[in-house]
Formats: C-alpha cells, sequence, structure tokens
C-alpha cells in the first residue's frame, strides 16, 4: 500500500478524531489527539492490509514561533514512525500535545523501544507519558532544571553537575 | 565427625557492582548498574547521557550543508555513512535526484565505513574477551582504509565527503584501482581473523549462547542490523527499500538463528564480505560523469565561473550566506548504516536552519534491551555480550 | 652492553633530577579516558603504524591508580564532569594530562547546553593537542612535549 492509501483507511477508520493530515515527497501523516494514540496503533498494527507492527522512533517536535503556522492549535507534537515488515511500508503518527495538558499515554507495554524513548522525549521536552513506569531523565543529569530542546530554552544555558548519580537500579529488568 | 550435617549456606547479601562510565569494557560512556548473586547477575540497569552533545539542539542552529560535519560525529566507527545519510535526507526533502556516479562514491565509501565499523566491533570484542591478536591485525587494514579516504577526501576519519546533491571531491586517478587492491587483502585479513576465532573453542564457550536477543525481543525493540539478523529475521534497507542503486548489486544478507554474542560475530564477518562484494560490483560499473547536481540552489558553482562571471558570483554567495532552502515539510530517511537502520526526521519551515532534526540512532534500540539480555548470566559474559551488540556512544547518546 | 663498553668504570655520575626525569618520561603509563572520537585515532595511535610504545609509553592501564598520564579524548559532557574529576583525583602524584582534540580542549563545535567547554575548567592541563580528531602523529608530538615537559622538572618542587 502507498502511504496515501494507509491515510485515507485511517480517516474512514477514525473520521473526525483525526486531527489533520499531511502529505509530502510521498510520505504521509496523521494527527490525533492524546487519547485516540493507543486506538490507532493498535488498529495500525493489527488491521491486516497495514501491518505496521514495528515502532521505529518516537520523537518530539516543539512548533513554538514556527512560521506561518496559523491553523496549528497546538505546542508540541511526539511523533511515531511505524513500519511494517510484512508490507515493507512505512507510516507516520503524531500526537498533538497542548501546552497546558503535556501529556500522552505510554505505548511502552505494546513496544519495549518506548520505555527509552519516551523517557527521551520526557526529558528534552517534559512531555509526561501516563503509565510509563520509569519516568526518569535520561539523557541529560537528573539535577537539569528546564527541557532542553525546547525552542525557549537557551541553547548556551549550561548547568554544572558536581556529584554522579549513586543508584541506577529499577526493581526489575522488565523496566529498566 | 560429619562436618557436612553442620554445614549451613553462607548468608550472602546482593552486591552491587557498578561498570562504567569510566571503564576499558564499555567503549566509552556507558554505565551499567548490576545486581550480583555470586557472579550471576539478578539485576540489571543501563544509564546513557555520558555523551549527550545537544547535536538535536545544535542542528537547529546551523545550515543544512554545516549539519554534515555533526552527522559524521555519530558514529564515528565509520563516519562517512552518516554523512551520507544526512545528504541523503536533504535531497529528499529538496526532491533531487544525486548523478550515479556520486551514488556509486557513496556506496564505495558508505561499504567502506561498513567494514571499518565491523573490524572495530569485532576488534574489541575479543579484546575484551582477552583475545588481543585479532585487534592488532584488524586495526592494520584499518589503517589501510584511511589511507584511501585519504587519498580521495583529504582525511583520516572525519572526511566531510558527501555534499547535498552528490559529493564533493571525484576519485583522483588509479584510486578505484588500488580500492580494488585492499579490498582483496581486508579479504584476507578477515580470513586471518576468522581462522583464529571462528571454531576456537575458547570463543565458542565464550559466546555461544551468551547474551541471546531473541525474535520476540528484537521485533518489540526495533532492534536493526546486524543484532536482528542475527536473532533470525533477515531485513536489510539496503534490499527492502534499496537507495544509492543498491539494486543493482547483487550480495547476500548473512542471518542466524541463535541471536547470541557468536552469531553476532559470525553475521558481522560475512557482511564484510559481502561488502568487499558491493565494492567491486560499484567500482566495476561506476560510469564516468559529474559527480554534483546540476542545480544552482544546491550546488557551489565551478570557481572558473565564480571569479569570472557575475551570476556565478551571485550563486556562490547566496548559497555561502543565505544556505539551502528546503520547502516547508517534515520527511523521515532511513539507510542501513553498520549497526542499523539510522534515520533522520527533518521538519523545515522554508528557511535555510532546520526547524527540528530528529536522529533515530540504531544503537538506542539495541542497547535498550541490554539488560534483559544480561540477567541470569555471569559478569563476564555481560562484557561480552556488550561489545558485539557495538554501542557507539556518539550515536546512542547524539 | 652499550654504556658499558664506552666507559671503562661501571658507574656514572648524573644528577637526581636527571635520572628520575628520564625514568618518568620514557615509561609513561596512560590512562585513556576516552569518551568519543579522538579514542578511535588514540587506538590507532596504540597500534601497529603509529606505534605508541616506541615512545615507552604503550602500557595503557584503564586504573587511575596504576597510571601517570591521563589522555582525555573526546567530548567531556556535564553527566561526565564529576566522574573525569573523581578519575583525575585518584591518580596518584605524579601526574600528567594531555587533552587531545578539539572537545577536550574547548569543547569543540558543540556550544551547547550539556557540554564542558574545555576539561581546564575541571582539571590542569599539560598539553593541548588540537584536531577533529588530531592525527595519531600529533598526539605522539603531544607525547614527546610531556617527555620534554617532564625533563625540566625538579624533584625538590615535588615535596
Amino acid at each position: 500500500m502507498t502511504e496515501r492509501e494507509i491515510m485515507q483507511q485511517v480517516e474512514a477508520h477514525l473520521g473526525s478524531k483525526v486531527l489533520a493530515t499531511y502529505e509530502f515527497r510521498g510520505q504521509c501523516a496523521v494527527t490525533v489527539a492524546p487519547g485516540t494514540l493507543r486506538e490507532l496503533l493498535t488498529w495500525l498494527r493489527d488491521d491486516p492490509n497495514t501491518e505496521l507492527a514495528w515502532l521505529l522512533d518516537v520523537g518530539g517536535v516543539d512548533y513554538l514561533g514556527y512560521p506561518g503556522d496559523d491553523e496549528r492549535e497546538w505546542r508540541f507534537e511526539v511523533v511515531y514512525q511505524l513500519y511494517s515488515m510484512s508490507k515493507n511500508h512505512r507510516f507516520r503518527v503524531k500526537v498533538a500535545v497542548q501546552e497546558t495538558a503535556l501529556e500522552v499515554p505510554s505505548v511502552w507495554d505494546l513496544w519495549g523501544i518506548a520505555n527509552w524513548m519516551e523517557r527521551e522525549v520526557w526529558d528534552l521536552y517534559g512531555i509526561k507519558f501516563t503509565g510509563h513506569p520509569n519516568l526518569r531523565r535520561i539523557m541529560c543529569h537528573d539535577d537539569f532544571e528546564g527541557h532542553a530542546l525546547r525552542k525557549d530554552y537557551p541553547i548556551n544555558k549550561r548547568q554544572r553537575l558536581t556529584v554522579p548519580a549513586e543508584n541506577i537500579l529499577c526493581e526489575s529488568v522488565e523496566i529498566a | 565427625m560429619s562436618d557436612a550435617t553442620h554445614l549451613s549456606p553462607i548468608p550472602t547479601d546482593l552486591l552491587t557492582l557498578n561498570i562504567g562510565p569510566s571503564h576499558p569494557a564499555t567503549h566509552g560512556t556507558l554505565r551499567i548498574q548490576v545486581q550480583l548473586d555470586g557472579e550471576t547477575i539478578v539485576n540489571a540497569g543501563c544509564e546513557i547521557g555520558y555523551l549527550h552533545r545537544g547535536y538535536e539542539k545544535q542542528c537547529e542552529t546551523v545550515y543544512y550543508q554545516l549539519v554534515i560535519p555533526f552527522a559524521e560525529r555519530l558514529n564515528y566507527m565509520g563516519p562517512v555513512h552518516n554523512s551520507n545519510a544526512w545528504c541523503h535526507a536533504c535531497e529528499l526533502m529538496l526532491g533531487i535526484e544525486v548523478p550515479v556516479r556520486a551514488q556509486a562514491l557513496r556506496v564505495i565509501t558508505s561499504e567502506m565505513a561498513r567494514i571499518i565499523d565491523h573490524c572495530v566491533c569485532i576488534g574489541t570484542n575479543l579484546v575484551d574477551i582477552g583475545a588481543l591478536t585479532n585487534f592488532w591485525y584488524m586495526y592494520n587494514y584499518r589503517e589501510k582504509i584511511y589511507d584511501l579516504y585519504e587519498e580521495l577526501c583529504g582525511a583520516r576519519m572525519m572526511v566531510n565527503y558527501p555534499r547535498i546533491g552528490g559529493v564533493s571531491l571525484d576519485a583522483p586517478d588509479g584510486w578505484l584501482e588500488k580500492c580494488l587492491t585492499i579490498i582483496d587483502e581486508m579479504q584476507e585479513a578477515v580470513g586471518d581473523v576468522r581462522a583464529l576465532v571462528e571454531r576456537n573453542r575458547i570463543f565458542m564457550d565464550r559466546t555461544i549462547g551468551v547474551g541471546r536477543i531473541t525474535r520476540e525481543l528484537a521485533l518489540s525493540h526495533g532492534v536493526t542490523g546486524p543484532c536482528l539478523r542475527a536473532a533470525g529475521i533477515g531485513h536489510d534497507l539496503r534490499k527492502t527499500q534499496p537507495y544509492w542503486g543498491y539494486e543493482k548489486y547483487s550480495f547476500e544478507i548473512p542471518v542466524a538463528e541463535g541471536g547470541d554474542t557468536y552469531d553476532r560475530t559470525v553475521v558481522r564477518f560475512q557482511e564484510m564480505y559481502e561488502s568487499c562484494k558491493i565494492i567491486k560490483q560499484a567500482i566495476a560499473s561506476i560510469p564516468g560523469g559529474p559527480v554534483m547536481v546540476d542545480n544552482h540552489l544546491v550546488a557551489l558553482p565551478p570557481k572558473d565561473k565564480v571569479y569570472n562571471t557575475m551570476e556565478g558570483l551571485i550563486n556562490h554567495f547566496k548559497l555561502v550566506m543565505h544556505g539551502i532552502q528546503p520547502p516547508r515539510g517534515e520527511i523521515y530517511s532511513a539507510t542501513e548504516s553498520g549497526n542499523g537502520e539510522i534515520g533522520f526526521y527533518i521538519v523545515s519551515d522554508g528557511g535555510p536552519v532546520p526547524w527540528r532534526v530528529r536522529i533515530r540512532p540504531p544503537c538506542f534500540a539495541n542497547y535498550s534491551l541490554f539488560p534483559k539480555i544480561i540477567k541470569g548470566q555471569m559478569v563476564a559474559d555481560a562484557v561480552a555480550a556488550l561489545g558485539s551488540i557495538n554501542i557507539i556512544a556518539g550515536e546512542l547518546d547524539r | 652492553m652499550g654504556l658499558e663498553a664506552q666507559i671503562e668504570s661501571p658507574f656514572i655520575t648524573t644528577r637526581l633530577d636527571e635520572v628520575i626525569n628520564w625514568g618518568r618520561a620514557y615509561s609513561l603509563w596512560p590512562m585513556p579516558f576516552g569518551t568519543a572520537c579522538c579514542a578511535i585515532e588514540f587506538m590507532g595511535v596504540v597500534s601497529g603504524r603509529f606505534d605508541v610504545s616506541r615512545f615507552g609509553a604503550e602500557l595503557v592501564r584503564f586504573s587511575p591508580r596504576q597510571a601517570d598520564l591521563m589522555l582525555v579524548m573526546g567530548t567531556i559532557t556535564q553527566k561526565m564532569a564529576p566522574v573525569l574529576k573523581q578519575i583525575y583525583d585518584q591518580m596518584p602524584e605524579p601526574k600528567w594530562v594531555i587533552s587531545m582534540g578539539a572537545c577536550a580542549s574547548s569543547g569543540g563545535f558543540y556550544d551547547n547546553y550539556s557540554v564542558v567547554q574545555g576539561i581546564d575548567e575541571l582539571i590542569p592541563v599539560d598539553v593541548y593537542v588540537a584536531g577533529c580528531p588530531p592525527r595519531p602523529e600529533n598526539v605522539l608530538g603531544a607525547v614527546v612535549k610531556i617527555q620534554e615537559k617532564i625533563a625540566h622538572e625538579k624533584v625538590a618542587s615535588w615535596r
């Protein structure tokens, strides 16, 4: 299937829950609200036409100050890159996150890779993932204040760490 | 006297052992804490971020063409591939096609990057296990490939070779023939190391069954590259979604079934042979022609036009001062590096500076399941398994 | 041996400083504190072509207690800074530090929130090596400079 066909199927399935669709250079994406995320990802994984069973990447984007951006009502997006090994096609799902409601349901139980990737989005953007077992900073040190990749965090603002973290173990390796 | 009836087990607490971040076996800046019951690991945790250099934020402040040196320092074992992949992503965004000669040169340099990446991975993994000789053998031939890079690009490691729209320099006379000679020597060297290692009793005892990544774990954690192929899934982007003319070359995808350290090493050996095959085919079929696309919005004009014509001068000025300006949009572009799928998700606002660059590192996914694969094994096995996953902190932490 | 064949008596006189500095300079035990790309070039320095064992510094010790020359190779981030300081403090005197590469000397081209702009914010540095990454010959030149620096030291000043 081409990505446009996948996008049309998603629109047909979700109807008004799709906030925006996007197409550029043959790649397509849909934007949904956080509440629809798990439903959409499980449907894309299980539907026999799409079979997008592989989550490759979870990343965040901050659109504060994006030029010419009148119709966007949200500041952040969390972007999920999906791939289907059986059908050899890709798709992208974006979740619109408001600045006043920085929460997205976690998908760590569906895909193990989401564990660390969501931690990174939390660390660098400050978006909380509800249901995540171990939401700690992963890139910046634990004493870091603020979220580094936001557009209003100045790039040169350095924060010194004086003592390294003592214990990094979790209760079990499943959530580590 | 029957002491045996009076013996009771010695009460032991679990010992928490910290490995890294400054440790010979952690290959850079990784930190692992393990809880040991004797020598067996019952709980493990990993910490990363010790080499977090703020790539993604830094890329939001420089022009697209200036991201090329940043991209190179991601996977510093085989640097050229990352910048080739970045230029590929920008070209996808711009919607331009690179000339065939440039594609072949990109294939040759990327496959050489894959060979040297595997050289270091296998060499250092064997050093951790205790076999030092192979490290010298592999490094010897790595230096020869560095000589090739130096002749082509001017630098040994961080070559800054590709450009958006092609590559910066054409191959000098005789370079392609030298490549062929050195690739043949490479196969001899790899053959030497394989002879020392592959059927070696000690190596097999230390690595078979160690750090096993099962199929399910690999699929759920987005593992790509040799770790995935060693787990039994023959997925390679060069075959499934080919780029740079890979569909013309015939090569195999080595797949193993066990998913343990031994299989990953064997898969890497075989991949080096396949890369040599690809380089030979690329050299045999490389056409003549330009190495840079003929598009004044992207390619710097030749120097005689810059000095002698007004249009050339203005074109050069605009490209250097105002940069390359892709249209507003976002794309995700993925290529197969030595470690797996390296992806760039670029959001552009129509200006010369990217709005957002998200780098999808292959090591991140591969390393996130490390605590799970070492649980129940011994500390020495953890070290052996770590070396075989090929964690490169520059890519992992960005 | 060569020296004994050239002089008649089995004793030579020299100064204490000379002998101690000769011993220290030509048997440096490096501690590679490698974080990033420069560590890979250092592996090239240690391997066969650019042999650092010609200069006596071949025995890399990964334990700071057993080393006297620390080579900081690669970017030091804010998270890694206390680790660097701790390892430096654990090294016994006399000790020297080579800052290899642009990132260790000044932060390199990473001028952002997470990179320490030069390790001399944390520890004293003896020789800086420029390059990104420096060629192996540059690193060998730095080792030679450390040897020259050691040759001028006085034992009395180590008190």
